[in-house]
């Protein structure tokens, strides 16, 4: 009974509900989206019914760009400290005993599942003149007197990399448990140093994964929005912040919306990317 | 590689994972309504102003009551839809199963953004039903990938045992499949919850202004004053995470979990 043909309209019934909701509560709210970001807004009002491209040439503005080459940025930066951090640490602890992976993952899962808001609110502590580390390194006799990092833009960096690392894990987590355990042993029985081992088998063998987790952590931490807002200043908003700041502060939705829209056609090519960069499999997995 | 390096450096990871923990731990236990590092006496006033004072216990309400309705209205939906997807191959069920991902993997403004849209257009915007719904939405993926996990596992011969026996496809569902999903079904539940618990943003732009939770209050507190109170409520989100992902960690299959949570095994 298992992978056959629905025969007869009333085997199609168990998907009626589900089909129903995820139609009427996701594809119609994009729909809607995509429809508002042609409206035309109504300064103190909503906005009125309308095919206005202005939302979208608006988009062409200094302002815009400048934030979209910023959360560009600083997505990039984390990304790329997340992998390279993770990939390691996720090497580490494929390799570890079973009981020992399981305690690690309850750790990553309970930070990935912590709200940005209490994230924001432990990183703006912990950077703190008041409760911060720097009162650990003046006790240690590095530095002269406490002084406050928060807000700043390594406040923002060190908040998205916390949120993005244990997210890095879990996408590193399934290619890497899959990695022959032999392939390391041969590189060291055929007396490749352990580092020679790591950087030459298990980085090389797992090439189109470590793209597609930078692509995938990239798209995630795009989507941060309470970190820069919590952590940085103004200059340091990302694209996330800027929607939500037009859409809820300027009361502009159909500008919001309009970004949005680009925003998901720039997140979805990049998970499209993902999908072709990890068609192309390493050799452990032929 | 060398293996002092390797404990330094785990032990580097621990730091970093842990020390924003350890630091708002410590400052919930101030003495005065002030944020000091380490404390300075020790009191546990804030814990008990957390569930007492009005202020932090409706917040508290309602994300209880909003976390466990959306996990299982997500479940409702994920239920039929694994199974539908598991029994049948058929085109249209996959592309719904992408729908139900597609939340997941977007940057979450965007989806935020269309239920503000939505909810004003409907004119239930700022109703807690509202809410309620967009996070069942939003988090639907989690029970979907592990509640069709659950039924990737069970073995084909047991079912056909069963029909053996003369049972029919009802009974079969019952006695059977159902029995074999529900830890599965579980574990969905627990990390809906727990992810809805913590969600700002769709919670916010839903219905931000009149329902508030808790995330939304951290947000306000931190915008209009500091309190230890704030702290307290990371400290028991922290404990609560630890604790429901700790039970399916025992109980569960949590590496199995994970391999298939994660994008690289989306097939």
């Amino acid at each position: 009974m298992i992978g056959d043909k629905p025969k007869g309209l009333r085997t199609h019934l168990p998907i009626l509900y589900p089909g129903v909701m995820l139609v009427a509560f996701f594809v119609i709210p994009f729909g809607i989206m995509v429809t508002v970001s042609f409206f035309h807004r109504v300064p103190g009002a909503f906005y009125t019914t309308d095919f206005d491209l202005n939302n979208y040439r608006n988009l062409f503005t200094a302002l815009f760009g400048r934030v979209l080459v910023f959360s560009i940025f600083i997505s990039a930066l984390c990304a790329v400290i997340c992998v390279a951090l993770g990939f390691p640490f996720t090497y580490f602890i494929t390799r570890m005993r079973r009981k020992a992976q399981v305690v690690w993952l309850v750790i990553l899962v309970s930070v990935l599942s912590l709200s940005a808001v209490i994230v924001a609110f432990a990183w703006s502590l912990l950077l703190s003149q008041t409760a911060g580390i720097s009162n650990l390194f003046v006790w240690l006799g590095l530095m002269e007197q406490p002084v406050s990092w928060s807000p700043g833009f390594w406040a923002v960096t060190c908040g998205m990399c916390y949120i993005a690392f244990p997210y890095t894990v879990l996408v590193l987590y399934p290619p890497l448990s899959r990695l022959d355990p032999y392939l390391p042993e041969a590189a060291q029985t055929l007396g490749a140093s352990p580092v020679k081992t790591f950087f030459s088998v298990v980085v090389g063998s797992l090439r189109s994964p470590i793209v597609a987790t930078l692509i995938m952590v990239f798209v995630f931490t795009l989507g941060t929005y309470l970190i820069p807002q919590i952590l940085g200043r103004p200059q340091h908003w990302t694209l996330s912040v800027l929607i939500t700041d037009e859409a809820i502060y300027r009361s502009n939705l159909p500008f919001a919306a309009a970004m949005a829209v680009f925003f998901m056609l720039v997140s979805l090519a990049l998970v499209g990317l993902t999908m072709v960069v990890g068609k192309g499999k390493g050799p452990e997995q032929r | 590689m060398n293996r002092a390096l390797r404990r330094l450096f785990l032990a580097f990871i621990l730091i970093f994972l842990m020390s924003p923990i350890v630091v708002v731990g410590g400052v919930s236990l101030n003495e005065k309504k002030s944020l000091f590092f380490p404390p300075q006496g020790l009191s546990l006033a804030w814990y008990v102003e957390l569930f007492t004072e009005s202020a932090w216990m409706i917040p508290v309400e309602n994300s209880l009551i909003i976390a466990t309705l959306s996990s299982l209205v997500a479940i409702s939906i994920a239920l039929p839809l694994a199974y539908f997807l598991w029994r049948y191959r058929i085109l249209y069920a996959r592309v719904l199963f992408m729908l139900g991902i597609s939340p997941f993997i977007l940057p979450p403004v965007i989806t935020a953004l269309g239920f503000l849209a939505f909810w004003a257009t409907v004119g239930l915007y700022g109703q807690m039903v509202a809410t309620i719904i967009s996070h069942a939405i939003f988090f639907v993926t989690l029970p979907l990938v592990t509640i069709s996990l659950g039924f990737e596992s069970i073995e084909r011969e047991i079912i056909e045992a069963a029909q053996t026996m003369g049972a029919d496809s009802k009974v079969v569902f019952r006695t059977v499949i159902f029995p074999m999903v529900r830890s599965y079904m579980v574990s969905g539940f627990a990390f809906c919850f727990v992810l809805s618990l913590n969600e700002y943003i769709v919670a916010y732009m839903v219905s931000g202004f009149t329902v508030e939770t808790l995330p939304i209050k951290i947000f306000n507190a931190l915008r209009y004053g500091y309190t230890p109170v704030m702290a307290c409520v990371s400290v028991a989100f922290v404990l609560l995470a630890a604790l429901i992902f700790g039970l399916i960690g025992r109980f569960g299959d949590l590496p199995r979990l994970m391999g298939a949570l994660a994008p690289e095994s989306r097939k």
